[in-house]
Order: C-alpha cells, then structure tokens, then sequence
C-alpha cells in the first residue's frame, strides 16, 4: 500500500502546461528524491500533494494522499491534510519563518490549528520536539526570534514545524541547497533519522544528485515536466538509460583539464591583510565594538594560476575579495598587483583597478536591464583612459563575446533575452574585454545548473588556453574548485588555515576545519565500482 | 527594549535642541523688522526704537534665544507683538480645535483604511480589490476642500444634520462640539484614508508573497487565518510611518478645512501671524508643530520595536 501515488498528473498554469503525466509513489518509511534541473517541474509536483499552488493552476489526474484524494478535496479538507498529514520543509530557511513570532509559538501553531490542546500543551509539546531536531530549550529558549538563530539553526524549527504531529509524509524541497556544506549533511543526518524514527514516507526535492545518491531509497528524475526516469538508487546509478539522465550524471561529476601553467612570477600579493568592521554602538559613549571579518591574510598568486578559495558562509571570503578589487580599504597589511597597491592614500589605485576584472554569482542581478548587451560588456571602458571607440570598439565586443561562445549579435540584445548560463557567459565576456591580467569569480558557477555549469566551468578551461588566465575562484562548492584550479586556500573564521596544490588539499587535508569541510561533501558513489557490485549490471 | 526607547528618547531630545536653533536662526533673519512693520513706513527712528526695546529686540540674539527656549520650558512664549496677548493663551485656544480634530481625523483614516486595505489584499485581482483601487484613486486625485464643499451641501445645507460651519467651543459640551468638528474631520480623513488603504493593501500585498506564509498555509492554516496571524502585524511597519507622517499633517495643514468651515484653528493662527509679522506667534507655534512631529516619530519608533523584535534587540 502507497502512502502517497501520483497518476497521471497534469498541471498548468493559466493554461500553459507545465506538468505533463507525472506518475510517482512514495511508500510508508521510504525516502524518493525527485531531482531535475531548475523549471523541470519537481518543485510544482510537491506542491501539487497539498495543493500550495499558485493562482490560475489547473490539476487533473489522481493524486492520493492515503485516504485523501487530493485534486477534489474542497479547502476545510486540504486545511486538515496539511500540517497534519504532510508536513513541508522549504528551501530558504531565512525567510520560511515569521520574523515577529517566537519559535516556540510558531511550532506550537501547527498543534493549535489541528487540535484542541490547550496553548500550554501545544508549547510542552513545541519544547519537546524542538529538543529532538537538536534545539533543546535550555540553550534555544522557545521565546527565541528567528533572527536569533543561524540557518541551519532555523531549518530545524521548519522542520519542528512539519513534523510535530508525525505526518504519514514529509516532503522537503530544497532543504539544504541554501546551507553550509557541513550544515547540509547535518540536516540530511537529521532527516533520516526522523524517517526511521517517525516511519514517514520522505520526498525529497533536490537539484543534487550527490545528495540524492546517499539519502535516497528510489529516484525519479524530472525534465520539463515529466518524469523522465526513475529506480532504485542503486540501480538507476549504474544503470541510468535516458540521455538526459546520463547527462545530469555526467554534468555533475564533470571535471575539466586545464592548460599546463607558466613559469611562477607573482601577480597578486596580499600580505598580512586584515578588515574590521564597527557594529553598530550599543552604549553612546562606549567605544563600537569591532568585527575582524579578514585576519592577516597572506598569499601570493602567480601569473597564470588559478587559486581557489573555500570557506563557508561567512568566513571573510566576499570581504576578502571586496579588498582585493579595492572596493573597501583594509585596515591593515597591503594588496599588491604586479607590484602596485590596489589602494594609496585612502583612494583604489586606478592604474591597478583597469587591470583586474570580477564576475559575480548572481547572473540575473549584475547587470541594469535597460542597457543592451554591447553596452554592458563595455562597461570596464569606464576604467580606462583612452577607450577604443567605432570600429576598435565594435572589434571587441564581436571579439569578446565570441570568446564565450555567443555572437557578435547578441550585443544588440538586452540582457532578460538571455538564460542563466547565457548571462554568466556575458559577465565574462564583460570581464575579459579590457584583458584584464586578473580575474576574480565570486561563485560565479554557484546559481547555475549542473549541465551548464558544466558548460561554463568548460568555457574557463578553453579561455585559460587562449588568453592565459590568471584567476582566484571563489566558491563554496568544494568540487567546483576542485575541478577548476591548480592551488586551493581553506579560509575560517577570517583566517587561511590550509593551502597547497588543490589535489594534495582535497586528496589529503591537514587541517581539522578543511577534513570536516572535504567529509561533509556528499559525493555520487563511482559507476564504475557501482556496476561492479551492482547485481543488475 | 529599554535600551532602544532611551536611544531614541535622546535623541527626541537632541532633535528638539538642533530644531529650536535653526527656527529661531531662520526667522531672525528673514527680512522684516517686526517694529517697523507695526508701526508703518513713516514711523520716527525714536519710536522704532523704544518700541523694539519693548518687545526686547535690542538685546543680543543669543540671549533672546536662551530666554525664549527658556520661556517655553516653563510654558511662557511671550506676548504677540500684535495683540498683546500671551502666546501660550493664544496657541492653547487654538490647539483645543486642532488637536481633537487632527486625532479625529486620524482616526477615522485609520478606521476606514484598515478594513478597506485587508479587504482589497485579500481579494486581490478581484472585483472587490479593483473598487477599493478605484476608490481610493478618487481619493487621492480630489481635494479635500472640494469634499469639504460637498460635504457642507449635502449634509448641512440640505439634510440640516450638521451646521455649515463655525466651532461652539468645548463649553458646549463634548457631542456639540465633536459635531462642529465631524464634516472637518471627515473632509480631513478622506484623502488620508485613501493613501494609508494603498499602503496597507501593498504592503500586504508584499508580506504575502514572502515564504512564511507558505510555511504557515503548509501548517494548516486557511488562507484568512494565515492573513490575520502570520500577515498583518509584519506589514504594520510601512502603515505606521505614513500615519505617523499624517498626523503631523493633520495637525496644522488642515488650514484650508479650517478656512471651509470658520474653525479658529492653528492653521489660521500661523497665517495670520506670518501676515502681520508677529514672528514671536510664528516662532512659537512652528516649534511646536516640530515638537510634535517629533514626539510622534518617538512614538512611531516605539511602536515599531512593539511589532518588530528584531528592533529591540538593536
């Protein structure tokens, strides 16, 4: 017997169909990922079991929740089934939680609505589930505010919040895609654990198949709005049969060859570089107290090197690279490009700036919407004295954009014409136009995916052959900056505790911080072992 | 908590300092002197001059300023130059009307834009939110002395409920005198509560596309539960500063109201004073539109950290 069986189902919105005979079953205590890449649909199937869809939707087919069939429920009844029957877990626990309510209350509210508990049983029973998602009420008090707690911390309220009543399902969409690698594989610890706890049937929604392939019983792989795939994990791992399937398998282990890199002559030389910030002065009179987000920092990067630099959330990544492109002084120690400061006298040094190009990770919010694309790319020309003009310039433009694979074209075009992977390639087409001898990519990769971040990660290895690239990467995504550099720095806390050649640092860490980072990575098991002791291969 | 409201209790207090300065700097200067005006063009210098010594413009500018904030703190303003009279008297009869008209006013906007921007975010799209747009367009587009107008035409001069005009003071007892002031207050109101209905509506509008309100949907709640509990207290903030912005508008920018219907309000006051050069009434009564500005900003911000904790914990 099915916990929950989708048949057939059919979804569009204002028409326009989305979802196109999606079938799918989960049974009691089992875990069933749906993965496919962004716009394949597996968000809207989720949302489909508790009819959380957005206005103008239309549904056909069967999708039965246990005794409930869901697409005729009337609303009384869809309000009974949630929080009750299915409990939901959402991607962004910053924003998944109300600012202006208590943990507490907001967990005892699920047991408020479905019953008639009293307000001081609903919160006994809050305090205790809170305690077995890992915040006990002696150090997380349920009068705490969200904005009191981390993101991980946060998504073990949402997670409280969906399983206080020991729903028959939990469906997760996205749960760690927002968090810290090692955050992430506790929350995945955590959630199947309660699966084997509680009995509850788990769909998962990710767009990782590493997570996917460690946590998940069966798999149904999505592709514009069909099931295009599915299996046990095992099975489908070794044996995947749709191209698209292989495809994503492919993208997401996928590893680039970078160009041999030149003789070592230093480029970039950060020494000793430290940032504080003041907080905000709590007593008139007292001094603010300070944040050191970047302790003496030092490294060196040499012409034609690609440096990585990992760390989680917070660590003084972003801070450091801010310094590094003179957008913020440093308040001590010095940055230095081929032998000149990025700041003299409190002012970026101009001379220094034109020759150092970023890309940043959000494709859609780094570029105005009102200019067309030959503009934006020439935007660094600000940087330079004696910009070319006409023909020189049309020349690069045409030059540029034809390095990242678009076409000279395309510079007519405005900017919301272009996919995702299209406007990372313009970012760098952007960067690249002034030859710059140094470029940084601040997760630059982190908001695509897999198949074109594949595609992209392709595009840098080609260009460190024809323009030899030196660049710093920085990223959160462990096996990005594996694939796509000769050095790797380990940065916590404000601090590079390890660095050395990217295969030694991945191969074997020293430090404790870069071993748990390395340990918490999910990885897809290896095919080739999997077809070995696969009995179906 | 405490913390934060002592904060901006100080700084309720360095506001006030910094802005009885620059008035009292700003119509010092300004062209015109009082002495002169009064007594016309032809005056003899002598008698200019006795009559500035009398309303003590002779002495130096830092000591007048020092006596008139002193002054105030102890609640004496000094005498108008033109009648003679103390300024606290003159501004405490006036503010008898104004204030329970401004609060009036206030909150019958509050009263009208509340429902009305809950019932349109609610509905949005729908037949409903489009009429409360409409009305609210209609609103914002009219302006008030026109309602006022219309308002006087319908209800005093043909159904005779209300008079056209005039106040009978608060010796005449609490109902009359609210009567005199209901046409005023509502002509008031109208346009206030077209604005605050748009803001309550957006900004709802946006707290109900944020992800809690998913989680809360997915906890159970029905859409109208969801709205009340998890919705509105988030989306007071913006609806607290445009009513905190109306009040002090209401106070003395009602002065075409009160020209409408003959109310002997702060509005005129101000007007009359600034004709007549009687720059101390002027001074006086500015500042304390400044003060009150400024108290409401106080209480605006305590209001905030009553909804937001992420406030106190500043």
């Amino acid at each position: 017997m099915n916990l929950l069986t989708i048949r057939d189902l059919n979804l569009s919105i204002h028409g326009a169909p989305i979802l196109r005979d999606v079938s799918l079953n989960v049974a009691p205590g089992e875990i069933v990922a749906v993965t496919g890449e962004s716009g394949s649909g597996k968000t809207l199937t989720a949302l489909s079991v508790t009819r959380l869809l957005p206005r103008g939707t239309d549904l056909s087919g069967t999708v039965q929740l246990g005794e409930t069939d869901i697409v005729g429920a009337s609303d009384a009844e869809l309000c009974g089934v949630r929080g009750s029957d299915v409990g939901m877990v959402f991607q962004e626990p910053m924003t998944a939680l109300n600012p202006v309510r208590t943990i507490g209350d907001q967990v005892a509210e699920t047991v408020l609505v479905h019953s008639n508990a009293s307000r001081a049983e609903a919160m006994e029973e809050a305090r205790r589930i809170l305690e077995r998602v890992g915040l006990p009420s002696d150090r997380f008090p349920l009068s705490l505010y969200p904005h009191e707690l981390s993101g991980g911390q946060r998504q073990r309220v949402v997670i409280a919040i969906a399983i206080i009543l020991r729903p028959k399902l939990l469906i997760a969409d996205e749960p760690t895609t927002a968090l810290d690698v090692t955050i992430q594989a506790q929350i995945l610890d955590l959630l199947r654990e309660l699966v084997r706890e509680f009995g509850m049937g788990l769909m998962i929604i990710t767009h990782d198949l590493a997570v996917v392939a460690n946590l998940a019983d069966r798999i149904y792989v999505m592709r514009s709005g069909e099931v295009v795939e599915h299996g046990e994990t095992d099975h489908l791992l070794a044996n995947h049969k749709h191209p698209y399937t292989r495809i994503l398998f492919e993208a997401s282990r996928h590893q680039v060859h970078l160009p041999p890199r030149p003789a070592p002559s230093p480029l970039l030389e950060v020494r000793g570089v430290a940032r504080r910030y003041k907080l905000p002065k709590t007593r008139l009179f007292a001094p603010a107290a300070e944040v050191e987000a970047v302790r003496d920092v030092s490294f060196t990067l040499e012409r034609g090197e690609r440096l990585g630099l990992v760390g989680e959330s917070g660590c003084g990544k972003s801070t450091l690279t801010r310094a590094i492109l003179g957008l913020e002084e440093v308040q001590g120690g010095e940055i230095m490009l081929g032998g000149e400061p990025v700041f003299t006298d409190h002012n970026p040094n101009l001379a220094v700036r034109r020759r150092m190009q970023v890309v940043f990770q959000d494709p859609f919010g780094s570029f105005n919407p009102r200019h067309r694309v030959d503009r934006l790319i020439t935007e660094p020309y600000y940087l330079l004295d004696d910009p070319p003009k006409g023909a020189g310039r049309a020349e690069a433009i045409a030059e540029s954009l034809t390095a990242v694979g678009l076409s000279p074209d395309d510079g007519r075009r405005y900017i919301h014409e272009f996919s995702g992977g299209q406007r990372q390639r313009i970012a760098i087409a952007r960067a690249l136009i002034i030859k710059p001898e140094l470029i940084l990519f601040d997760e630059a990769v982190s908001a695509l995916d897999v198949s074109v971040r594949a595609q992209i990660l392709e595009l840098l290895a080609d260009l460190c052959r024809t323009y030899a690239l030196s660049y710093l990467f920085i990223s959160h995504d462990l096996s990005v900056v594996r694939s796509v550099t000769d050095r790797t720095l380990v940065m916590e806390a404000g601090r590079i505790v390890e660095s050395g050649p990217t295969a030694e640092v991945f191969d074997n860490p020293q430090h404790p911080y870069t071993k748990r980072l390395i340990a918490s990575v999910p990885r897809i098991p290896d095919l080739q072992i999997m077809r070995e002791v696969s009995p179906n291969a | 908590m405490l913390r934060y409201a002592l904060q901006r209790f100080l700084s309720l207090i360095l506001s006030l300092a910094v802005s009885s300065l620059v008035i009292f700097l700003v119509i010092e200067v300004a062209p015109g002197d009082p002495a002169s005006y009064m007594l016309g063009i032809n005056a003899q210098p002598e008698t200019v001059a006795a009559l500035r010594a009398e309303l003590g413009l002779d002495v130096p500018k830092i000591e007048r300023y020092f006596a008139w904030v002193g002054g105030m703190l102890t609640g004496d303003f000094g005498l108008s130059y033109t009648y003679r009279t103390p300024v606290a008297e003159m501004i405490a009869d006036r503010l008898w009307v104004s204030l329970p008209l401004a609060i009036y006013a206030l909150a019958l906007s509050t009263l009208i834009a509340f429902p009305a921007g809950v019932y349109a975010a609610s509905r949005r799209g729908r037949t409903g939110d489009i009429a409360v747009i409409g009305a609210t367009q209609l609103g914002v587009a009219v302006p008030n002395f026109w309602f006022a107008m219309m308002l006087v035409l319908v209800f005093a001069i043909n159904l005779r409920w209300f008079s056209a005009g005039g106040f009978p003071g608060w010796d005449a007892g609490f109902f009359g005198a609210m009567k005199a002031l209901t046409l005023p207050a509502i002509s008031l109101a109208l346009p206030q509560a077209a604005i605050l209905t748009r803001v309550m509506r957006s900004s709802l509008l946006d707290i109900l596309g944020e992800d809690f309100l998913r989680t809360a949907r997915a906890k159970g709640l029905t859409e109208r539960q969801a709205l009340w509990s998890h919705a509105l207290r988030n989306a007071l903030i913006p609806v607290l500063t445009i009513i905190g912005l109306q009040f002090s508008f209401l106070l003395a920018g009602g002065i075409i109201i009160e020209q409408v219907f003959f109310l002997p309000g702060l509005g005129r006051l101000v007007f009359q004073s600034i004709t007549q050069r009687d720059l101390i009434v002027v001074e006086s009564v500015v500042m304390l539109l400044v003060f009150s500005v400024i108290l409401v900003n106080f209480l605006v911000d305590l209001a905030y950290a009553a909804v937001d904790p992420r406030l106190r914990s500043r």
